[in-house]
């Protein structure tokens, strides 16, 4: 079938989502076309780029795209695709070009900033439509291409709301990934995690900011973590504070989540309070706050390490944890299929226990051999064979539907819920750029 | 950079020791039995292959030359370890509901150095075919031992375990070690 607008808006009521949002080829790629090849889509952050010549690849959309550091020291963001027959400029995933970029092809020649440098036999291109200097001919620059604080988006559509415009409120989850460097500055650590999910992209956003699903999802690996604390403390033990991490799932029950609230704003960013007790009084975390004092003075810093967000959606593809300098993004590859990303940051200046806390979460929660994650993907690919169904052509986002309090544009919480909130306010946005051909992008 | 790491960083990972027939037999046995013990999920006799201090590690990059301090497959001492047994087998661990299995097949086993204390460092390669949510994938890749000799046999100071597809993408998460 051919979607109409209406019969999209249709998929989506005020306390429900039909099924097909999640299952339909369609619609995957009309999400494809009206979101992700539209909206600021996630590149990487520009320490994975340090050098003239280095290369990053990242998929938006549909499309290979690539940022790349000019002579100028200037970040671009092109399609890996050469403008003459067709194939890939780059084929791993991140190096160094060089000076020039070469197509593996036929040899043409491009410029760092996509540029066309030169064509071998350029004779034979005399008294053709052929020109050097049309810029279908060069590399092609994403049509749009910025960064908030070193994090680098593009945009696919020419025209819409600026960055910072698209990331509102939202963009605080960025500027607490820097903030809490006492220098400034924050670098990527390594290379990230790939991991793929086998499930619809939605999937994903929705976990992140569900305060309903850890005390359930993941009781195995809490009891498990408390278990091997209380085993350690018996024996006289310490046991490393990143344990807690995971026995946090069981401190709380099941129930028990419903101390952190959630917001949801227009464009369909989200966050999620903080839980995880990540300032407790030990000698490092005083250290790490005395740097901070000295590097932004009380005031600032005491401003800085007060916001308290386990997590913030920037919709449609980042998920971050600012107090533990986690950002993973999703690149949509199919209806059930989702590539993601998995970043770890180093805060410049910070005591080494610090990186080394937040390296404990990056390899307990976040890595390929993870005991949280593995719960949750595979949650979300027992839901898409499930919504492969149509036992009910609906999924459920009842919970404190209707109880949501607006100010501002921003929705929140009910009091002393675990709200499905973020879910709706996600979906509405949802609705909203599917149907009004990105015009509320 | 931990006693164990530096050992297998300081060897040469072509490198090959005349070693006795004996103890190329005790060394291949021990990694047959430590296969065998994980096909077989005997979660006891796992942790007692390794040294109090022993660490199993899967880096994610060849050149990475210790497993403190940066990011990782897998980087477990034995308290980990314990934690991912007792998760594995908790009763709400629904993504091993139905449980995996694993069989794995160990060859190459090439004795690196010998130490006059009996300590040896050893390489093998490895196959091993994970059977999960009723399909198989697959995983191989090499083993690193650093072995130390005790009075009852050798124990695991240090494992490593390059993936030939350590980038990833990993279609889903390694549960168990491999």
């Amino acid at each position: 079938m051919t979607w109409s607008e209406s019969e999209i808006a249709a998929l989506v009521e005020p306390d429900r989502v039909h099924r097909k949002a999640y299952v339909d080829p369609e619609i995957f790629d009309l999400e494809m076309e009206r979101i992700f090849e539209r909206l600021w889509i996630y590149i990487g952050h520009e320490s994975q780029v340090k050098e003239p010549g280095d290369y990053y690849l990242a998929r938006v959309g549909r499309q290979p795209m690539m940022m790349t550091r000019d002579w100028n020291g200037e970040i671009n963001v092109l399609y890996n695709r050469c403008p003459h027959r067709g194939a890939q400029i780059c084929s791993a995933r991140k190096g160094n070009a060089g000076k020039l970029f070469r197509c593996s092809y036929h040899a043409w020649m491009f410029e760092l900033d996509g540029r066309l440098d030169s064509v071998p036999g350029a004779k034979g291109y005399e008294g053709t439509r052929f020109d050097p200097n049309d810029p279908a001919f060069h590399l092609r620059k994403a049509p749009r291409a910025d960064n908030y604080r070193g994090f680098w988006f593009a945009s696919l559509a020419e025209d819409g709301p600026d960055l910072k415009t698209h990331l509102g409120r939202a963009g605080l989850a960025l500027d607490q990934l820097v903030d809490r460097s006492p220098d400034g500055e924050i670098e990527v650590v390594g290379d990230c995690f790939h991991m793929i999910q086998q499930s619809n992209w939605k999937l994903f956003l929705e976990n992140q900011i569900d305060a309903s699903h850890p005390g359930a999802t993941h009781e195995s690996t809490g009891a498990a973590a408390r278990s091997v604390e209380n085993e350690m403390k018996k024996d006289g033990e310490d046991p490393p504070m990143s344990y807690g991490f995971l026995s946090d799932f069981v401190r709380h029950g099941i129930d028990g989540w419903d101390k952190f609230g959630t917001t949801g704003l227009p464009q369909g960013h989200c966050t999620l309070e903080g839980y995880m007790g990540l300032r407790p009084d030990d000698p490092d975390t005083n250290e790490y706050v005395e740097r901070m004092y000295a590097s932004y003075g009380e005031d600032k810093a005491e401003e800085i390490l007060g916001v308290d967000l386990h997590h913030v959606l920037l919709y449609p593809c980042n998920s971050v944890q600012p107090p533990l300098q986690q950002l993973r993004t999703i690149r949509p590859l199919s209806p059930n299929r989702t590539l993601s990303e998995i970043w770890h940051f180093r805060l410049k200046g910070a005591p080494e226990a610090i990186y080394q806390r937040s390296l404990a979460y990056y390899y307990l929660v976040n890595s390929p051999s993870t005991m949280v994650n593995a719960d949750d993907l595979f949650n979300w690919w027992k839901c898409q064979h499930g919504l492969e169904s149509n036992a009910t052509e609906w999924v459920s986002f009842h919970r404190n539907a209707g109880q949501d309090s607006e100010e501002n544009g921003i929705m929140y919480s009910a009091p002393s819920s675990m709200s499905e909130l973020p879910m709706r306010s996600m979906m509405h946005a949802w609705r909203d750029y599917m149907t009004a051909n990105g015009a509320g992008a | 950079m931990g006693e164990a790491a530096e050992k297998l960083a300081a060897g040469d990972r072509c490198s090959s020791a005349p070693v006795s027939v004996e103890t190329q037999l005790a060394v291949e046995r021990f990694l047959y039995r430590q296969a065998e013990i994980l096909d077989e999920k005997r979660w006891d006799e796992w942790l007692a292959l390794f040294a109090e201090d022993g660490h199993y590690w899967m880096p994610v990059t060849e050149d990475q030359e210790d497993g403190e301090g940066v990011p990782n497959i897998f980087w477990e001492n034995r308290n980990l370890m314990k934690m991912r047994i007792r998760r594995n087998n908790h009763p709400q661990a629904h993504s091993q509901a139905p449980e995996n299995r694993l069989c794995h097949v160990v060859s190459n086993v090439i004795v690196e150095s010998e130490d006059p204390n009996g300590d040896v460092v050893v390489r093998s390669r490895f196959h091993c075919a994970e059977y999960l949510r009723y399909d198989v994938r697959n995983f191989t890749g090499k083993y690193r031992h650093y072995l130390r000799k005790t009075p009852d046999g050798y124990r695991i100071a240090l494992q490593r375990v390059d993936l030939v597809n350590r980038e990833g993408p990993y279609e889903y998460v390694i549960q168990w070690w491999l």
